[in-house]
């Protein structure tokens, strides 16, 4: 087979997949390659799956705006596969007057940004999930948030992209970019050179080290997450659920078991053996943050628990860019742990940029050169 | 350990219709052997896949009785032997149990 195409793609997470899927519609030729054994092995299949606008930086709520406008109302019908997406909303919760007030800040926030979201009291927070504890006293209310299925909107994208012809080839971690005469052009695994126009690295966290050897350093750390599952329950509230305190944060799926991260503080000095490693501390101390919102799923029993990791940057927003040092590769990767609500939008105007000079949307607050020493 | 290439595009033949297509495998998420051949032929390639895309093994007993069968099957739909293909990661806990159990601190 030909090792040569249109544009290249670095990693198979949701933002790669998605710019594969966005590619090939407009006619690319595209190849995808993918260090692990499994498509979307990295953060893709392992995050709390929100699909919100609130909570969000400023310079990020356009994307998230855009794909909860644009895209996500109709990706299943799109990509012909359900990505169990549920627009009911996001409360995101408090008991104390210190938790009010950091919900407030959060709600004034994304309100002069032009989201519709607003605080409300416990009451009314019951009144939309009357499953919410006594303890609850106030919530931030964003009735257009919602939350999708991550592992099938990641296998979702690659389902379709590699029906439109995306050839996608895993185990084949990337050694090296090659630029020849001054443009990035020859990707270099262990086994085979691939050559393409346009490089499109979205390999997370090891998008640092592939860059650097150009020159390019993202300033990003990998920071541990980790997610608990219940058995399936009865269908009982489909709100996507955080809280002030980041107790927890998740939400019952199409399959009826409710879906909750969180963390034990200990996440930072955690054993590292090179693999995201649940700890022994962590789903119990998640589960004591859930029972104190909702005491009436103590008896609800965990069935699994698994870890992930973000690549969190400096400034907690991704670097969606073109990098003119180095003509015809483009970076998007430090997604600091909510790049699957968006993915849709980037992997759209990844695929904007990497066949013209324009993006529907602005993207200079990502731009690869932002980061500026403090003096 | 180094992952095997794997090319997506790489050709699986047709799909053709099991006489046994509609025995349920795993049986705490009903999913059926026809099911996982089809999963195949979309594209998932590997058992974490399949379990990601099916659900296979992802409910009460978490594939401690179905992981075998679904390892067979996916093997034969892709044409290598079983020793081929990496088991899905175990999770914890070993058996299911009730939040304020594992909550509890003492």
């Amino acid at each position: 087979m030909k090792n040569n195409a249109d544009i290249i793609i670095i990693g198979s997470g949701v933002i790669g997949n998605a710019a594969a899927y966005y590619l090939a519609k407009k006619g690319c030729s595209v190849i995808v390659l993918e260090k692990s054994e499994s498509i979307g092995n990295g953060g893709s299949s392992r995050n709390g799956g929100g699909v919100r606008q609130s909570g969000r930086d400023k310079r990020e709520l356009p994307l998230a705006m855009y794909g909860i406008k644009n895209i996500w109302p109709t990706l299943s019908e799109e990509l012909d596969m359900d990505v169990e997406y549920y627009q009911q909303g996001n409360l995101r919760l408090g008991k104390t007057e210190a938790h009010r007030n950091i919900l407030s800040g959060l709600t004034k926030n994304a309100a002069d940004g032009g989201l519709n979201v607003r605080m409300i009291d416990g009451e009314e927070a019951r009144a939309i999930c009357p499953y919410l504890s006594e303890e609850v006293t106030g919530a931030s209310w964003c009735p257009t948030d919602g939350h999708a299925n991550p592992m099938l909107t990641t296998l979702a994208y690659y389902r379709k992209a590699r029906q439109l012809g995306v050839r996608f080839i895993t185990g084949e971690g990337v050694q090296e970019i090659r630029k020849i005469r001054g443009k990035a052009r020859q990707v270099v695994t262990q086994n085979a050179v691939y050559e393409g126009e346009t490089i499109i690295l979205a390999a997370g966290y090891e998008s640092r080290e592939i860059a650097s050897q150009l020159g390019i350093d993202i300033p990003m750390t990998q920071a541990l997450l980790e997610v608990l599952v219940t058995e399936a329950l009865p269908p009982m509230f489909y709100q996507m659920l955080g809280t002030a305190a980041a107790d927890f944060y998740g939400h019952q799926s199409t399959h009826g078991s409710f879906v909750f991260g969180g963390s034990s503080g200990f996440e930072g000095v955690n054993r590292d053996n090179g693999t995201p490693t649940t700890a022994s501390i962590t789903a119990s101390c998640i589960c004591r943050g859930i029972m104190k919102y909702f005491p009436m799923l103590e008896e609800a029993k965990i069935v699994r628990s698994w870890a992930g990791w973000m690549d969190v940057c400096a400034d907690m927003v991704p670097v969606i860019s073109p990098v003119e040092e180095v003509p015809g590769l483009i970076i998007a990767a430090a997604f600091s742990g909510h790049g699957f609500g968006i993915a849709p939008t980037v992997g759209l105007l990844l695929s904007e940029m990497a066949t013209a000079k324009t993006t529907t949307l602005d993207l200079s607050a990502f731009r690869y050169d932002r980061f500026k020493a403090k003096i | 350990m180094m992952n095997k290439i794997n090319d997506r595009s790489r050709n699986l033949g047709d799909y053709s219709v099991g006489a046994d297509d509609a025995m349920i495998i795993c049986r705490c998420e009903e999913i059926t052997k026809g099911d996982i051949r089809q999963a195949v032929h979309a594209g998932m390639f590997t058992l974490t896949e399949i379990r990601r895309y099916l659900r296979t093994g992802m409910g009460l007993c978490q594939g401690q009785t179905c992981g075998r069968l679904i390892k067979g099957i996916v093997a034969r739909e892709l044409g290598v032997s079983p020793l081929d293909l990496e088991p899905a990661v175990s999770r914890a806990p070993m058996r299911p149990i009730e939040m304020k159990v594992l909550g509890n601190e003492r």
